[in-house]
C-alpha cells in the first residue's frame, strides 16, 4: 500500500506545489501556506506564531505524510457547521469508515477541510462541486428530490485483500461451463445422435496402449456414445477389465477366429468383425451414427461433431501416417518427393462441393518395403480405402427404415460367400451417393496408424505383475561384481573362490568380513 | 352427470395445453420475448400513431455543419443527424404542420468539433436559441405551446445543459427555451438538473456496419469471464485520481487487476468486439458521463452489460425491462464485484442471455441506415406516440407566456 501511495503523493505534491503559487516549503507546505495565506499581515507575535504552527506542520507531514496532516488538522479544528451540510457528512462517514485505505480518506477530507477555511487563496476545484452540491441541496430546485448520487471528487475504494478468491474462481469457472454448455445447445447439433463406435481388437503387447488412447478420445466425446468392441479369439478378461474401467457403455462381443501375424490376413479379418458388429447392430436394433474407430488411430473431437450431419453414409479425410518403425527413412528421389501426393484418404468434391472421386493413400514410394508380419520393422499400408474414414447411419442397416434410400444393399447380401470386404462401399448399389464431410474433405479429422509389437512379445497379463520380479540386475550396493547374465557361471565360480578366500582370511580379521557379509546379506534381503 | 364429465375433460384440456406450452418454452434455444413497464412495446410500429412535422431550417443549422466536418456522422452523438435523415423519409412525416402531434427542429448541436473530433457544447446554447427564435418567427406553432409539443435531439454528454463538465452542467441547467419540449438525449440520471421528466432517453449511435463486420460464428464458446477496456484513470483531466468516473473505475482497476477472471486493461485491441463476443459480463462503468456506447455494444454482442453508475437511467426504459437484462451494481460496491458476479444465480444469467439473443433487443439498441424496423428510430417514435395526446395544459391562451426569453447566462442570448 505505501508503494501505491507514494507515486500518488508525489503526483498530489507535484500538483499541489503547482497550484499553491509561490506557497508553502519544499515538504508539503501546501496546506500550511493556505492556512495562513490570508494571515499575513498580522503582528510580528502572531507571526511567530503562526509560523511555529508552520513548523509544527512541516514535522507533522513529514511523519504521517503530506495528507495525513490534513486530516490532522481537520480533526482539530472542525466545526459543527460542517456536519449540517448533507455533502460533507457523507465525506465525514465515509471517513470513518474507510480507514484501511488511507488514499480515500485523505482525499475525502481534503473537501471538507478547505470548506472551514473560507478565505484559502487556492482551492482546489473539487469545492466549487461541493459548494454546488451545497447550493442546491440548500436552494432546493423546483420542487424535485436532489440526487443522492454526490458530484465531485470521491475516494477509490480498494478492498484490504485485492485477489481473487478461490471459491469465487471456481464459481465462476462453472458458471462458464454452463454459459457454454447452453451455447453448444443453442448453436451446435440440434439433436444429437448416439455415436455407435465399432473397434476391432484383440490381446496383444501394445493392445492396453491402444485401447487406453481410444478410451479417453471417447470418454471426452460429448453426444451419448455406445463403444462396440469385437475381440478376435473371444472375449478376453484382460480386455473386460480395461473396457469396464472406461465408465461408457460398452458392447463387448467375441468373434471366435484368432487374429492371424499376417498384415494382409489381419485386414481382412478386421473386416469380417467389422461385417460381425454391424449385424449385431442390425439384430439389436441400435440406433445412431457408426464411427469405425480402429484401436490404434486417433480421433479428432471435430470428427464426432462432424459425424453428426450424416444423412445415411459419409465420408470423412483420414491423414495416413505410414510408421517405417526403422531408423532410416526410405530414400525417396526429388521426383518422387515432389509426385507426392498428401498421405490423406478421402473424398475429393468437384467445385460445387459433389463427390466426384477418392483421395486414395500412394503407396508406390513404400512398393517392396512394406511389412507383411505383425510386428515387423517396416512401414504398414492402408489398402485403398480404409474402413475407419467412413461413417453409416446405422437405419442405414435395419431391415425396415423409413427413408431408407434404396442404393443400400441389405447386409445379408455382403460378405456371405466369404467374399472380401474391403471397404463399406461394398454396402451400397451406387457409390457416388456418398456425402463429403469435413468441409468436403478438406479437414483431416482423423489419423491412420498401425503400431504393433512383435506377435511373441511378452507382456505381463493384465499389466499386473504377479509374481513379482526377480532380480536380473544387481542394485549398486550390493558387494556382487556387475556381471552380465552371460557371465553368471563365471559368477558363480568366482563367488566359491571368494568364499573359500573369505574361510581362509576369517582368521585374519573376522570382525570386519563379517560384518560385510551380513551388510551384503542385509542388502541383499532389501533388494 | 355430465356436468362433472365435462368439468373433467376441461381440466384434461387445460393440463394438456399446459403441458404442451411448457414444453414449448423450455425446448433447447430460444430467446424470450422483452416487455418493459410500458408493456411489449418494442415491436410496435409507429406507422398511424403519430404525425410529424419537420421544420424547414436554414441549411446552417444543419447541413452545413456536416459539410464543415464530416466526423459528426460517425461520432457517438450522431444520432441527431441520422433522426433528422430517417424523419425526411419516414411514412409519419407529414407535409401539413396542422395534423402534426409533434414538431421536429433539425439542428445539429453537436457538430462543432475540435480538432480531435470531441464536440464544444459553448455555442451550442447560442445556436439552440437562434434556431427556435427562427421556428418561432417563422411558424405559429411554437408559440401556440412554447415548444410543449416539440421535440429536440440533444444527445451530448449532459443533454441540453451544454456542457461536458458536470457541476458546470448542474450550474446551467437545462436550457432555460427547452424547458417545455420533449428531449430525446442520451444522458439520463435519477433526480439530476439535466433530465427532464417526460425525456426520452436513446443509446448514443455505435456504427451498425462496423459491428456487423466484426461478428464471430455464434457458437463461438464464451470463455472471458468478465471484459473491459478503456480508461481507469484520466490523467490528462483528473491527474489525482477520484474524480473521473468518481472514482469507480479506478476501483475497478485497483481490485481487480489481478483477477484472472477479470480481462481488463487500458488497451486498444483489434479484436475488441470478437472479444466482447466471447464474453459472459462487459463492464459499463460510467466516465466522465454515466452513459457509454459499450451498452450498445455490449447488447449487440451478447455480453450481459454490467453497469456501474448509481442512478442511471438507460434507453428506452419504458419499453426495456433492464433490470432483467443488465446487472446493475452500485459505486459503493464495486469492491465485491467478483462476489456479486459470481453469485448471480445461473438460471438468472442464462434468461439474461436469452433476452439479449432476442433480435429485437438488438436491433432496438442500432441506427442502421436505412433505418429497420424495430430499431432506435422506431423506439423514439413510440416514446413520442405514447406520450399522445397531449393534455389541455399543453396549448396556450393566446398572448399567454411562459418561458422568460432573457433567462440564462449572458452569453447564450448573443445571436449566432
Amino acid at each position: 500500500m505505501m508503494k501505491s501511495l507514494l507515486p500518488q503523493s508525489q503526483l498530489r505534491r507535484a500538483a499541489a506545489a503547482g497550484r499553491s503559487s509561490g506557497g508553502g516549503a519544499a515538504s508539503g507546505g501546501a496546506d500550511g501556506a493556505g492556512s495562513d495565506g490570508g494571515a499575513g499581515g498580522r503582528a510580528p507575535a502572531a507571526s511567530t506564531f503562526w509560523f511555529l504552527l508552520h513548523a509544527l506542520c512541516c514535522l507533522v507531514s513529514l511523519f504521517l505524510g503530506f495528507r495525513f496532516s490534513r486530516l490532522l488538522f481537520f480533526l482539530l479544528f472542525s466545526t459543527s457547521e460542517l456536519y449540517s451540510t448533507s455533502s460533507s457528512s457523507s465525506a465525514v462517514l465515509r471517513a470513518t469508515t474507510t480507514t484501511t485505505t488511507t488514499t480515500t480518506t485523505t482525499t475525502t477530507t481534503t473537501n471538507t477541510f478547505t470548506l472551514s477555511f473560507a478565505a484559502t487563496s487556492n482551492p482546489p476545484p473539487s469545492t466549487l462541486a461541493n459548494h454546488t452540491a451545497l447550493d442546491s441541496a440548500a436552494a432546493g430546485t423546483s420542487g424535485h428530490t436532489q440526487s443522492h448520487v454526490v458530484v465531485g471528487r470521491h475516494g477509490i475504494r480498494i478492498r484490504p485483500w485485492p485477489h481473487p478468491d478461490p471459491v469465487e474462481v471456481m464459481r465462476a469457472h462453472r458458471i462458464m461451463e454452463r454459459v457454454q454448455e447452453e451455447q453448444r445447445r443453442w448453436y451446435g447439433v440440434k439433436e444429437p445422435r448416439q455415436v455407435l463406435v465399432v473397434t476391432p481388437t484383440y490381446s496383444r503387447a501394445f493392445q492396453a496402449l491402444h485401447l487406453t488412447g481410444l478410451l479417453h478420445s471417447l470418454r471426452n466425446v460429448p453426444y451419448p456414445l455406445t463403444w462396440i468392441v469385437v475381440e478376435a479369439g473371444g472375449t478376453t478378461n484382460a480386455t473386460a477389465s480395461l473396457l469396464a474401467r472406461s465408465g461408457l457403455t460398452i458392447v463387448h462381443i467375441p468373434f471366435p477366429d484368432r487374429m492371424p501375424h499376417d498384415w494382409a490376413d489381419r485386414h481382412a479379418t478386421e473386416n469380417r468383425m467389422r461385417l460381425h458388429s454391424l449385424r449385431v447392430i442390425r439384430e439389436r436394433k441400435m440406433d445412431g451414427v457408426i464411427v469405425f474407430a480402429d484401436d490404434s488411430n486417433v480421433h479428432s473431437m471435430e470428427l464426432f461433431d462432424e459425424v453428426q450431419k450424416v444423412q445415411w453414409m459419409g465420408a470423412v479425410s483420414v491423414g495416413i501416417l505410414a510408421h517405417t518403425g526403422a531408423a532410416d527413412q526410405p530414400r525417396l528421389s526429388e521426383e518422387d518427393k515432389q509426385n507426392m501426393p498428401l498421405p490423406v484418404q478421402g473424398p475429393a468434391c468437384n467445385s460445387s462441393g459433389q463427390l466426384a472421386g477418392w483421395h486414395t493413400f500412394n503407396s508406390l514410394p513404400f512398393t517392396g518395403k512394406t511389412a507383411t508380419v505383425v510386428g515387423e520393422a517396416a512401414p504398414v499400408l492402408p489398402r485403398g480405402l480404409e474402413w475407419a474414414g467412413f461413417v453409416l447411419n446405422s437405419r442405414m442397416l435395419w431391415k425396415e427404415a423409413e427413408g431408407k434410400p434404396d442404393w443400400v444393399k441389405d447386409l445379408d447380401a455382403v460378405g456371405e460367400n466369404g467374399e472380401e470386404v474391403e471397404n463399406p462401399l461394398i454396402l451400397l448399389n451406387d457409390p457416388s451417393s456418398v456425402e463429403p464431410l469435413g468441409n468436403c474433405g478438406k479437414k483431416v479429422l482423423l489419423w491412420w496408424l498401425r503400431v504393433e509389437a512383435r506377435a511373441d512379445s511378452k507382456f505381463p497379463q493384465g499389466w499386473v505383475i504377479e509374481p513379482p520380479l526377480e532380480v536380473v540386475v544387481p542394485a549398486k550396493r550390493t558387494p556382487w561384481p556387475e556381471t552380465t547374465a552371460e557371465h553368471s557361471s563365471e559368477l558363480l565360480n568366482t563367488k566359491q573362490d571368494q568364499e573359500d578366500r573369505r574361510l581362509s582370511r576369517t582368521n585374519r580379521s573376522s570382525r570386519s568380513r563379517s560384518t560385510t557379509k551380513r551388510k551384503g546379506g542385509v542388502q541383499g534381503q532389501e533388494n | 352427470m355430465a356436468m362433472p364429465l365435462a368439468l373433467l375433460r376441461l381440466r384434461l384440456l387445460a393440463l394438456a395445453l399446459l403441458l404442451v406450452a411448457s414444453s414449448g418454452v423450455a425446448s433447447g434455444q430460444d430467446t424470450e420475448r422483452i416487455e418493459g413497464s410500458a408493456g411489449d412495446v418494442l415491436e410496435d410500429d409507429p406507422v398511424g400513431r403519430l404525425k410529424v412535422y419537420v421544420y424547414e431550417l436554414p441549411t446552417k443549422y444543419n447541413k452545413k455543419m456536416v459539410a464543415k466536418d464530416s466526423r459528426c456522422l460517425s461520432h457517438m452523438f450522431a444520432a441527431e443527424i441520422f433522426m433528422h435523415r430517417f424523419l425526411l423519409s419516414s411514412a409519419i412525416r407529414t407535409l401539413n404542420p396542422e395534423e402534426a402531434d409533434w414538431f421536429y427542429t433539425p439542428v445539429y448541436t453537436t457538430c462543432d468539433l475540435t480538432p480531435w473530433g470531441h464536440p464544444l457544447p459553448f455555442k451550442s446554447p447560442r445556436i439552440m436559441r437562434s434556431a427556435i427564435q427562427f421556428i418561432s418567427s417563422h411558424w405559429p406553432y411554437w408559440n401556440r405551446t412554447e415548444g410543449a409539443d416539440h421535440f429536440f435531439v440533444v444527445p451530448h454528454d449532459f443533454g441540453a445543459c451544454f456542457h461536458y463538465q458536470e457541476e458546470k452542467a448542474i450550474e446551467r441547467g437545462i436550457l432555460p427555451l427547452l424547458r417545455r419540449a420533449t428531449l430525446v438525449q442520451t444522458f439520463g440520471q435519477k433526480d439530476h438538473v439535466c433530465l427532464k421528466e417526460g425525456s426520452i432517453t436513446i443509446p448514443p449511435y455505435a456504427p451498425p456496419q462496423k459491428m456487423k463486420t466484426h461478428l464471430v460464428p455464434p457458437e463461438t464458446p464464451r470463455s472471458i469471464f468478465v471484459y473491459f477496456r478503456g480508461l481507469f484513470y484520466d490523467t490528462a483531466n483528473d491527474p489525482e485520481g477520484g474524480y473521473y468516473a468518481r472514482g469507480a473505475r479506478a476501483s475497478v482497476w485497483e481490485n481487480f487487476k489481478n483477477n484472472p477472471l477479470f480481462d481488463i486493461s487500458t488497451d486498444h485491441p483489434p479484436t475488441y468486439y470478437e472479444d466482447m463476443q466471447r464474453s459472459i459480463f462487459c463492464l459499463c462503468p460510467l466516465g466522465w458521463a454515466p452513459w457509454s456506447p459499450r451498452l450498445v455494444e455490449a447488447v449487440v454482442f451478447g455480453c450481459i452489460p454490467v453497469i456501474i453508475a448509481d442512478d442511471i437511467v438507460l434507453p428506452f426504459a419504458d419499453a426495456i425491462p433492464w433490470d432483467e437484462i443488465g446487472v446493475f451494481v452500485a459505486e459503493d460496491d464495486v469492491p465485491k464485484l467478483d462476489t456479486i458476479l459470481t453469485s448471480i444465480p445461473m438460471e438468472v444469467i442464462l434468461r439474461k442471455q436469452r433476452l439479449l439473443a432476442n433480435p429485437s433487443m438488438k436491433q432496438a439498441m442500432l441506427f442502421p441506415q436505412p433505418a429497420q424496423p424495430g430499431d432506435a428510430f422506431h423506439q423514439i417514435l413510440n416514446g413520442l406516440a405514447r406520450k399522445l395526446p397531449h393534455d389541455k395544459g399543453v396549448y396556450l391562451n393566446s398572448g399567454q407566456k411562459v418561458l422568460n426569453w432573457t433567462q440564462g447566462p449572458v452569453g447564450d442570448l448573443k445571436p449566432w
